[in-house]
């Protein structure tokens, strides 16, 4: 049976190919936030009310990393065995934040270092029956940017 | 505005409920703790016009009006009464109405009180699915517990200063050697740098015996005016500062619970990083620098936290934390200790005691009462803390 791909949350992210975090930008001041804002800039000098949806940068340098080697608590759904996975903390060059992920399966914190450039991808968070609910993840970057999929 | 000593208060009383995992109700430890406060001031329940209480999330709805309950369960007086919550920075929150009661002349001796039951494991969020929660959403998204965000920046630690994990293991080996004499720590065993390294790692690099547990504990201060005091009191310890600064825009340090930091564009950063900002607001009150502190009582959650902190509070230049931890300047018989109670690697947390619980600390000493664990000629201590969503918290005490 076709298992159906669904965000495990709704508009927080693409879900094409090459997905990007969705998050909004001041139409005033400038400023990003993730996740969205929407009501208002919490720049305290701008305070402006119109904000427009924009996917953020697909890749940043890395900032910090660490990882669970414990299953967390509810409402995360862990499998069973638990498998670790790493933390990564991603500074995005051209909104000048720092967003956290989840690392990809397969890469741990001996495979990371401060300052290494990373790409955003879409992977499964948690199985539910046959829906493959999927969050985004960050891994090191693979190809040159730009380059088509 | 106040300044000087014309914003000071007398700390009267002070006591605690031992930290511990002793599963009873928590207002048994805060009503245990307001007694020993009351008997340590030589003041009685019933002279007390206001109690402020540090609100507890996880103990159902007495907990969410923690001054009403602890209140009750002393016996109805008829005080006035405040319960605040604000994370781990509830207790300063407390303290700072308690405070601003006094000086507006509104009552002269108020009762602090704070106290927690914790559950086994890592803290998790409130049940039920909260989709718009930022608290709930890093559970269900990223997993993200606390320790991930301590470990976090005990990485960037090691990526930005060279910091080792033998670095981290030796702030635990201070801390347990301070805690050993300390009748209120829940942990009193002293710890070899290999038998913290030697621990499950939790979240690289932070192993089990970097990071805090969570506690059952009660803490409580009597505060009063100066006037009050000193007809009862020859030198009474004073608090001349209490900081409970917000961040200010844009916030680029990636804050608990939060998916991101706030964004840099189109504004300067602050020359003032938050939590640089949490003890400087209250040296600015105080009117005194770093350098005239005796020692500190800082918020250990994680070993690596401690350094971070010995830089926020001014007692290292940035990457100059590890140099003062290894040369002892922080431990006590040092220039500057931190933590001789022991701090949260011997307590463990109790969230709405834990800032009250500094405040005793910082008056045991400067009385020249905390034993084997005292400072030899203590005048000033202050106490920070940070509590999630940006709720700074610093008290700064003086004799
Ligand atoms: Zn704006």
């Amino acid at each position: 049976m076709a298992t159906t791909r669904i965000p495990a949350v709704e508009g927080w992210f693409t879900l094409d190919d090459a997905p990007s975090l969705l998050g909004t930008r001041c139409k005033s001041c400038g400023a990003y936030f993730f996740p969205k804002e929407t009501f208002a800039c919490r720049n305290p000098r701008c305070g402006a009310s119109e904000l427009e949806e924009t996917p953020l940068s697909r890749r940043g340098k890395l900032w910090s990393f660490t990882d669970n080697r414990y299953p967390p608590p509810k409402p995360y759904v862990a499998p069973d065995p638990f498998e670790p996975y790493a933390v990564a903390a991603v500074e995005l060059e051209r909104e000048k934040m720092v967003v956290l992920g989840q690392v990809v399966r397969g890469v741990g914190c001996a495979d990371l270092h401060a300052g290494m450039e990373m790409e955003l991808v879409l992977d499964t968070l948690y199985r539910d029956g046959e829906n493959d609910v999927v969050t985004w993840k960050w891994r090191p970057a693979q190809a040159a940017e730009g380059r088509a999929q | 505005m106040r300044h000087g000593s014309d914003q000071e208060i007398a700390v009267l009383g002070v006591g605690m409920h031992p930290w511990g995992k002793w599963g009873r109700n928590f207002v048994e430890y805060g009503v245990h703790a307001a007694r020993a406060a009351l008997a340590d001031a030589g003041l009685a329940w019933t002279d007390v016009q206001f109690v402020a209480g540090g609100d507890t999330m996880r103990n159902g709805y007495p907990g969410y009006v923690a001054g009403a309950s602890i209140a009750q369960a002393l016996g109805w007086n008829g005080a006035q009464v405040a319960s605040t919550y604000g994370a781990c920075a509830t207790g300063a929150q407390a303290i700072d109405v308690a405070r601003a009661r006094i000086l507006a002349g509104l009552c002269d001796v108020a009762l602090v009180v704070g106290a927690d039951t914790t559950p086994k494991g890592f803290f998790a969020p409130a049940g039920g699915e909260r989709k718009t929660d930022p608290d709930w959403l890093r559970f269900h998204l990223l997993g993200a517990t606390n320790p991930i965000y301590f470990g976090l920046y005990a990485r960037r630690r090691m990526e930005m200063f060279g910091a080792t994990l033998e670095d981290f293991a030796r702030v635990k080996v201070k801390n347990s050697r301070h805690g050993l004499a300390n009748p209120n720590a829940r942990y009193r065993k002293l710890y070899t740098l290999e038998e913290v390294m030697a621990s499950q790692v939790v979240s690289d690099p932070l192993r089990l015996l970097d990071i805090c547990a969570t506690s059952d504990g009660g803490a409580a201060v009597v505060l009063t005016s100066m006037e009050f005091a000193r007809k009862r009191a020859a030198q009474p310890v004073r608090v001349a500062a209490v900081s409970t600064v917000t961040p200010v825009y844009p916030n680029t340090v990636i804050e608990m619970p939060n998916f991101a930091t706030d964004s840099a564009v189109g504004v300067a950063v602050p020359d003032v990083p938050f939590r640089d900002s949490i003890a400087r607001r209250a040296y600015e009150q105080a009117g005194i620098g770093p350098e005239d502190v005796s020692f500190a009582e800082v918020y250990d959650l994680s070993t690596a936290l401690e350094l971070d902190w010995y830089e926020n509070i001014g007692f290292a230049k940035p990457g100059d934390a590890e140099k003062i931890l290894r040369d002892g300047t922080t431990a006590l018989g040092g220039k500057q200790p931190v933590n001789p109670s022991g701090g949260l690697g011997c307590f463990g947390e109790a969230i709405p005691a834990q800032a009250i619980s500094q405040l005793c600390e910082l008056t045991w000493q400067l009385r020249g009462q905390a034993g084997a664990r005292q400072i030899a000629g203590a005048k000033v201590g202050v106490a920070v803390n940070q509590g999630l969503f940006g709720h700074g918290s610093a008290i700064l005490a003086t004799i």
